[in-house]
C-alpha cells in the first residue's frame, strides 16, 4: 500500500489516510462477498443433480479449521499489540503464525476441495459446486494474499526494517485479516450450518 | 389491411418545446410524419386490445402530468435567461442562499403529482396481471430467430403467424429455448420477454378484426431485427375455419406430380431432420411446415410468401438472414421448383 | 519550482493535474471513437433495408458504442474532472494516494487498448452481445467467439481503475481538505465526486461477480446462467441492474455537480439550497440502489414487484426535481452571462428534464411494457446522457479549460459548437420517442419501410451528422486554442471556489500557501489568502511502478481470451512485482 502521509500529516477528519481508504476497501469488498454469498443462497437447492450440501460437507473438519483462523486473528491482535510497544520478538513470533495459521487454514480448504471433487463435486458438476467453490474459492485467494502480506510483514522485521513507527502498516494489514476472518464465519454460518 | 390511421393520436402526444430550434427541428420531424401520416403498424398510440387501451389510458394520464411539468420547468427557464440577462451596469444581485417554505413545496409538488402516477399504474398493473377464466390458450416459444405457437387445447402447432378469434380472451404463455426473446404485438398490449425456463403471460382480448405486425423485442443474436411476426384477429368463423384446416393432415401428392418430386427432395436435402410436416417427418429444430403454404409470409415473417421469396430463401437462408441456423443446402434446378411447389402445396 | 518534461516525466508521473489530463485526452479520443460508431449506426439507419453494415457489424457497432461511451468516454470524462478540479476546490496539492491515482488512468487506459484491440484482429471479433450483455446469448453456445471474452475481460479490466479511483477520491475528499473547508463548505462538484465515488466502490464489485460467473461459464463450463443445468439467465439481469442503475448515477451526478458550479458563476448567485442539493445528491446515490428492477419489468417479475419498483423509481424523480428547482432558483433574479459553459448548463436543464420526465413515463411498468426496448428508451436515456451527462461535461470543459491549460477556448466557436449540438442532439434524439412509439424496437440492424418510420430515422441520421459537425468544431477550438486561446489568468469567469484563487495552469504544488477556509464561496466572500512566498514545498517524484502493475491485469486476461493457463501466473506475478516494488520505493525522496 502506498506510504504517502507520514502518520504526523494533518487531515481534516485526524484519521490516517492509508487507514480510511483501507475502511473504504472493506466496504467494496462486502458488496463483492455479498454478491458472492447472494448468489449462493438464491440457488441454493436449485441444482438438478448432486451431490448435495447433505451428502458432502464435513462440519466437524471445517470447525477445527474455523477455529485456526479464529485463532489467527488472535495472534493478530498480539502481533500488532507488540509492534506497537516495540516488542520486536514478539511481533515476528506472531506475525509468523499468523501467516501459518492462514496456511493451515488453506490446508484445510485444499483438503477439502480435493476430497469433494473425488467425490465428483465439481464446478461443472452443479449449481451447488460452481456457487460454493467460487464463494470459498475467492475467500482462500484473500486468504492467500493475506499469508503474503504477513510474511512479507515477517521478513522485513526479519530485516530490521519493521518497528513501532511502521504500527500503521500493521493496524491495516490486521484489519485486512480480521475481515476476512469476519467473512468467514458468514460463510461458515450460512453454508456449513444452515445448509439445506 | 384495416389500419386506423394514427395521425391524430400522435399530434396529441407532441409536447410544445423549448426553445424556437427545436421548435423548428420537431415541425421538421412532424412534417415527415404528416407526408407519410401512417399507416403505422406496429403503433402502440392506437390498441385494438382492452390489454392495448388500459396501458394507453395511463400512459396518456402521464403524459399530461409530464406536459405539465415540462412548461413549468422550460418556462421559468426560459424566462429566467432572459428576464434576468446581464446588464452592464446593474447592481450585483441579492445573494440568496434559500428559501425553507419554496424547498417543501417543490418537494411535496411532485410527490402530489406522483400520487396521481402511481396510483392508476399500480391498479393497471394488477387489472392486466391475470388472464380472465376461459381464454383460448395460446403458448409462444421463442427460437433463434422465429416463433412457434402451440394451442394446447385445439392440438395445433404453427410458426411465425398466430390467430386469434375477436372479441374472445387469450392468454399468452411465452418461453424460449435458447437465448431470451421479448414476444411483441404492439397494437395488441406490452410486451413480455421470452426467457429459457419461465413461463410469462400476458392476456388480452382483441377489439377489430384484422392482420397485425410484431417483432422480437429483446436483442437476440445477429438476425434479431429479422424475428418478426403478424397475429392475425379473426371472426368467429373464420378464426373455426382456420383451426380445422390447421387440424388436417395434408394429403399426398399424386404420383409423378411436381409436388411429389418436391416431397421426395424434402426428404433427400434432409429437410424433414428439422422440419415436422404432419403424417411425414418429425424434425424439432425448424419451425413446422405442415400448411406453410397457408401462411402469408416466411422466413420469420420477414417476406411475403411468393415463389420467388421461397426460391430466394432455399436457395441461400444465411443470406437472407444473417446468422440463420438453416444452412445453404446447395437445393438447385428441377429439386429446388419442386420443392416449391411442395411447400406451397401445404396449405 | 519547474515541471519537469519528456515522455518519461508523463509516463511516471504521479501529478493529479497531469493525469486529469491523461484522463481527458484519452476519454476524449473515445468519445470521439464511440461518437464515430454513432455516425455509422445512424448511415445504416437512414433508410429501411439498408446494406451499408452487415448484420454482425451492426451489432458490435451498437455494443461498444454503449460500451465505450459508459465505461470508456462519459465516466472518464468525469474522472478527468475529478483529478484535475477536486484537490484544487478542497485546497489540496494532491490526492490522497498519488500512486494509486497513476495505477487508475494505466488500468483505465490498458483495459481500454485491451478491449477495442477486438477491433483490429482478422474478422474484426469485436463484442457483439449488448453493453448489457444478456445471458444467454453471451454465454459460448451462443457466442463461440472470442467477441464476449474482450467484453467480459476487459470490464473487469476497468472496473479495478473505477474502484481505485473510488477510494482514492473518498479519502482525498474525506481527509485532505483546507481548514476550514468544512463537509457543508464543500463546492457541490467536489460533493457529487464523493457520492459518485461511493457509488463506483460499491457497483463495481457486483459487476465483477456478474461477470467472474460469466467467464467461468465460458471458460471453464459452469452453467451459473445456464437453464440446461438449473441456472438463471434471469439472475445475470439482477446482477447486472444492481450495477447498471447506481452506474447512471454515477454517470448523471458529476455532470450535476458541474452545472452547480458553472449556475451560480455566470448568475453571479450563490447556488439556491445549497444543503438541499447537496442532500437530494445523496439521497439519489442511496435511492439509486433500490430501482435495478425497472430496468426488468418485461421480464415478469409480478405484479407485487413491479408495483414496488414502480413505486421507488417515482420516488427518486422527487429528489431530482428538487435539483432542478434550485437551479432555477439560482438562475432567479441573477445577472445571467451567456457564456458557452453556461449554455451548455443552461441546456442540461431544459434536455435533462425532458429525459426526467420521458423516464417517469416508464417508471409505469405497463406502460413500460410498451415502451420497453423500444427506441422511445433510446430517445429517453440519450436526452438523459447526452442532454444530461454530455451537456454538464461539456459546460465543465468550457468552464475548467482556461484553469487546466491557462487559455480560454474561444467563445465564439463555443457557441457555434454549442448551437450545433443542441439542434443536432435534438433533432437526432427527439423523433425517436415517436420511432419507438409507433414500434421500433432498439437494437435491429434494419427495419421494414411498412413500419412508416422511414423519415424520422432519416431526421435522426440528418441531426447525427449535425453532431458531427458540431464536434468537429469542437476539436477545432481546442485546436486552435492552443497558440491563439486568450490568456486566462487566474480567475477568468469570477469564480467563487478555491480553484480560481490560483495561478492557470497551476504550479505543481497547486497552492503556495494551503488557504484557510472560512465559507462556502471564498473568492466572493473574502479576499483571498495573503501569498507568502512558497518556501521548499514536497512534491512527490514520480514512479514507475503503478504502470508496471497495471500492466499484469491485461497479461492475466490475455489467459482466459486465447485459452493458456501458463500467462496467467506472468501477468500475476508482474501485478505483484510491481506492487511489491511500489510498496517498498523510496517515494518521499
Amino acid at each position: 500500500m502506498s506510504h504517502a502521509a507520514p502518520p504526523t500529516h494533518y487531515t481534516s477528519m485526524g484519521l490516517d489516510s492509508r487507514k480510511m481508504g483501507f475502511w473504504a476497501f472493506i466496504g467494496s469488498e462486502c458488496l463483492l462477498f455479498g454478491s458472492l454469498i447472494s448468489t449462493y443462497l438464491v440457488y441454493q437447492g436449485r441444482s438438478v443433480s448432486g451431490p448435495t450440501p447433505a451428502q458432502i460437507l464435513n462440519i466437524p473438519v471445517t470447525s477445527i479449521s474455523t477455529f485456526d483462523l479464529l485463532m489467527s486473528s488472535l495472534w493478530m491482535v498480539l502481533a500488532l499489540a507488540a509492534v506497537q510497544r516495540g516488542d520486536m520478538k514478539w511481533a515476528k513470533v506472531w506475525l509468523l503464525g499468523v501467516a501459518i495459521g492462514g496456511t493451515i487454514f488453506l490446508g484445510f480448504q485444499f483438503y477439502e476441495f480435493s476430497s469433494f471433487v473425488r467425490e465428483g463435486l465439481t464446478m461443472q458438476a452443479n449449481l451447488f459446486g460452481a456457487t460454493f467453490f467460487i464463494l470459498t474459492g475467492t475467500h482462500g485467494a484473500h486468504v492467500t494474499v493475506g499469508v503474503l502480506w504477513m510474511l512479507t510483514l515477517w521478513v522485513r522485521a526479519l530485516q530490521g526494517k519493521l518497528g513501532p513507527q511502521h504500527a500503521m502498516t500493521v493496524e491495516i494489514a490486521g484489519l485486512y485479516w480480521h475481515f476476512v476472518d469476519v467473512i468467514w464465519i458468514v460463510i461458515f454460518t450460512l453454508v456449513y450450518l444452515l445448509h439445506k | 389491411m384495416p389500419f386506423a390511421p394514427t395521425f391524430r393520436g400522435l399530434r396529441d402526444a407532441v409536447p410544445p418545446q423549448r426553445r424556437h430550434l427545436i421548435l423548428l427541428s420537431t415541425l421538421l420531424a412532424l412534417g415527415s410524419i404528416a407526408a407519410c401520416a401512417g399507416p403505422f403498424p406496429q403503433s402502440t398510440l392506437s390498441p385494438t386490445s382492452d390489454f392495448g387501451h388500459s396501458i394507453d389510458h395511463l400512459f396518456r394520464g402521464i403524459f399530461w402530468w409530464a406536459v405539465g411539468v415540462f412548461i413549468v420547468v422550460e418556462g421559468i427557464l426560459l424566462y429566467s435567461v432572459i428576464r434576468f440577462r446581464h446588464r452592464d451596469g446593474a447592481p450585483a444581485p441579492t445573494q440568496h442562499h434559500g428559501h425553507t417554505t419554496l424547498e417543501i413545496a417543490w418537494t411535496l409538488a411532485p410527490a402530489l403529482i406522483l400520487v396521481f402516477i402511481a396510483v392508476p399504474t399500480v391498479q393497471t398493473i394488477f387489472a392486466t396481471a391475470k388472464a380472465p377464466p376461459g381464454s383460448l390458450r395460446v403458448e409462444v416459444i421463442g427460437h433463434q430467430w422465429w416463433w412457434e405457437y402451440r394451442y394446447p387445447d385445439l392440438g395445433i402447432v404453427t410458426a411465425n403467424e398466430l390467430h386469434v378469434p375477436v372479441g374472445k380472451p387469450v392468454s399468452v404463455d411465452i418461453t424460449s429455448v435458447d437465448v431470451i426473446h421479448a414476444w411483441w404485438t404492439p397494437k395488441l398490449g406490452g410486451k413480455r420477454d421470452a426467457i429459457p425456463n419461465h413461463h410469462n403471460e400476458i392476456s388480452f382480448t382483441a377489439d377489430s378484426v384484422g392482420e397485425y405486425m410484431g417483432q422480437c423485442v429483446e436483442y437476440c443474436g445477429a438476425s434479431h431485427a429479422n424475428m418478426r411476426l403478424r397475429t392475425f384477429v379473426d371472426t368467429d368463423s373464420a378464426f373455426q375455419a382456420w383451426v380445422a384446416a390447421q387440424k388436417a393432415v395434408p394429403s399426398l401428392p399424386a404420383t409423378g406430380s411436381p409436388e411429389a418430386a418436391g416431397r421426395a427432395a424434402f426428404q433427400k436435402y434432409g429437410c424433414i431432420g428439422c422440419h415436422t410436416v404432419a403424417g411425414y417427418s418429425n424434425g424439432p429444430i425448424g419451425p413446422n411446415l405442415t400448411h406453410v403454404g397457408s401462411r402469408s409470409m416466411i422466413a420469420g415473417s420477414i417476406m411475403m410468401n411468393t415463389e420467388q421469396h421461397l426460391r430466394d430463401w432455399i436457395a441461400n437462408p444465411p443470406g437472407m438472414k444473417p446468422g440463420s441456423i438453416m444452412p445453404n443446402l446447395h437445393v438447385s434446378g428441377p429439386d429446388l421448383t419442386a420443392l416449391i411447389a411442395y411447400l406451397q402445396s401445404l396449405k | 519550482m519547474s515541471e519537469a518534461t519528456g515522455l518519461k516525466s508523463w509516463l511516471t508521473t504521479t501529478d493529479h493535474k497531469r493525469i486529469g489530463k491523461l484522463y481527458f485526452w484519452t476519454a476524449f479520443v473515445m468519445f470521439l471513437i464511440g461518437g464515430l460508431e454513432a455516425e455509422l449506426i445512424r448511415i445504416q439507419l437512414a433508410k429501411p433495408e439498408n446494406t451499408f453494415v452487415t448484420a454482425d457489424t451492426y451489432n458490435q457497432l451498437f455494443t461498444m458504442h454503449g460500451t465505450t461511451m459508459v465505461f470508456m468516454a462519459l465516466m472518464p470524462l468525469a474522472a478527468a474532472f475529478f483529478n484535475y478540479i477536486v484537490p484544487l476546490q478542497i485546497g489540496a496539492r494532491d490526492v490522497a494516494f498519488p500512486r494509486l491515482n497513476a495505477f487508475s488512468y494505466w488500468v483505465f487506459l490498458l483495459g481500454t487498448v485491451f478491449m477495442n484491440a477486438s477491433w483490429l484482429l482478422p474478422h474484426h471479433p469485436a463484442p457483439d452481445g449488448g453493453w448489457f450483455g444478456y445471458a444467454t446469448l453471451t454465454e459460448k453456445q451462443f457466442n463461440p467467439g472470442p467477441n464476449i471474452d474482450f467484453w467480459l475481460l476487459g470490464l473487469q479490466i476497468l472496473g479495478i481503475a473505477s474502484l481505485a479511483a473510488g477510494f482514492n477520491f473518498i479519502v482525498t475528499i474525506l481527509n485532505l481538505r483546507a481548514p476550514g473547508m468544512k463537509m457543508m463548505r464543500l463546492p457541490v462538484f467536489s460533493w457529487m465526486t464523493l457520492v459518485t465515488s461511493f457509488l463506483m466502490i460499491t457497483a463495481f464489485p457486483v459487476i465483477t461477480v456478474a461477470l467472474v460467473f460469466l467467464m467461468f461459464d465460458r471458460v471453464f463450463g459452469t452453467h451459473f446462467y445456464l437453464p440446461s443445468a438449473g441456472g438463471d439467465p434471469v439472475l445475470w439481469q439482477h446482477l447486472f441492474w444492481l450495477f447498471g442503475h447506481p452506474e447512471v448515477y454515477i454517470l448523471i451526478l458529476p455532470a450535476m455537480g458541474v452545472v452547480s458550479e458553472v449556475l451560480p458563476t455566470f448568475s453571479r448567485k450563490p447556488l439556491f439550497g445549497y444543503t438541499v442539493v447537496v442532500y437530494s445528491g445523496v439521497l439519489i446515490g442511496f435511492m439509486g440502489w433500490g430501482v435495478w428492477s425497472h430496468h426488468m419489468f418485461s421480464v415478469g417479475l409480478g405484479p407485487i414487484a413491479d408495483s414496488v419498483f414502480a413505486l421507488t423509481t417515482m420516488l427518486i424523480a422527487i429528489p431530482t426535481g428538487v435539483k432542478i428547482f434550485n437551479w432555477l432558483a439560482t438562475l432567479w433574479g441573477g445577472q445571467i452571462r451567456l457564456t458557452t459553459a453556461m449554455c451548455f448548463a443552461l441546456g442540461f436543464i431544459g434536455l435533462f428534464t425532458i429525459g426526467g420526465l420521458s423516464g417517469v413515463t416508464h417508471a409505469s411498468p405497463p406502460a413500460d411494457l410498451q415502451q420497453t426496448d423500444t427506441y422511445y428508451v433510446v430517445a429517453h436515456f440519450h436526452y438523459v446522457l447526452f442532454g444530461g451527462t454530455m451537456m454538464g461535461l461539456f459546460a465543465g470543459m468550457y468552464y475548467w479549460w482556461p484553469k487546466m491549460t491557462g487559455r480560454l477556448l474561444s467563445e465564439p466557436l463555443g457557441l457555434v459548437h454549442f448551437w450545433l449540438t443542441f439542434i443536432g442532439m435534438n433533432l437526432t434524439f427527439f423523433p425517436m420517442h415517436f420511432t419507438g412509439l409507433l414500434g421500433m424496437p432498439r437494437r435491429v440492424y434494419t427495419y421494414s419501410h411498412d413500419l412508416g418510420v422511414d423519415d424520422m430515422n432519416m431526421v435522426s441520421t440528418i441531426g447525427a451528422v449535425i453532431l458531427g459537425i458540431g464536434m468537429i468544431v469542437f476539436v477545432y477550438n481546442i485546436w486552435r486554442t492552443r497558440k491563439h486561446g486568450a490568456v486566462a489568468g487566474p480567475n477568468p469567469w469570477g469564480g467563487a471556489t478555491l480553484e480560481w484563487s490560483i495561478p492557470s495552469p497551476p504550479p505543481v504544488h497547486n497552492f503556495d500557501v494551503i488557504p484557510n477556509v472560512t465559507s462556502r464561496l471564498p473568492l466572493w466572500d473574502s479576499s483571498p489568502a495573503p501569498k507568502a512566498p512558497p518556501g521548499h514545498i514536497h512534491v512527490p517524484g514520480g514512479s514507475w511502478w503503478p504502470m508496471v502493475a497495471a500492466a499484469g491485469l491485461p497479461l492475466m486476461a490475455l489467459a482466459p481470451l486465447t485459452h493458456t493457463l501458463w500467462i496467467v501466473f506472468v501477468g500475476g506475478a508482474v501485478l505483484i512485482y510491481g506492487i511489491y516494488r511500489w510498496a517498498y520505493e523510496p517515494f518521499e525522496v
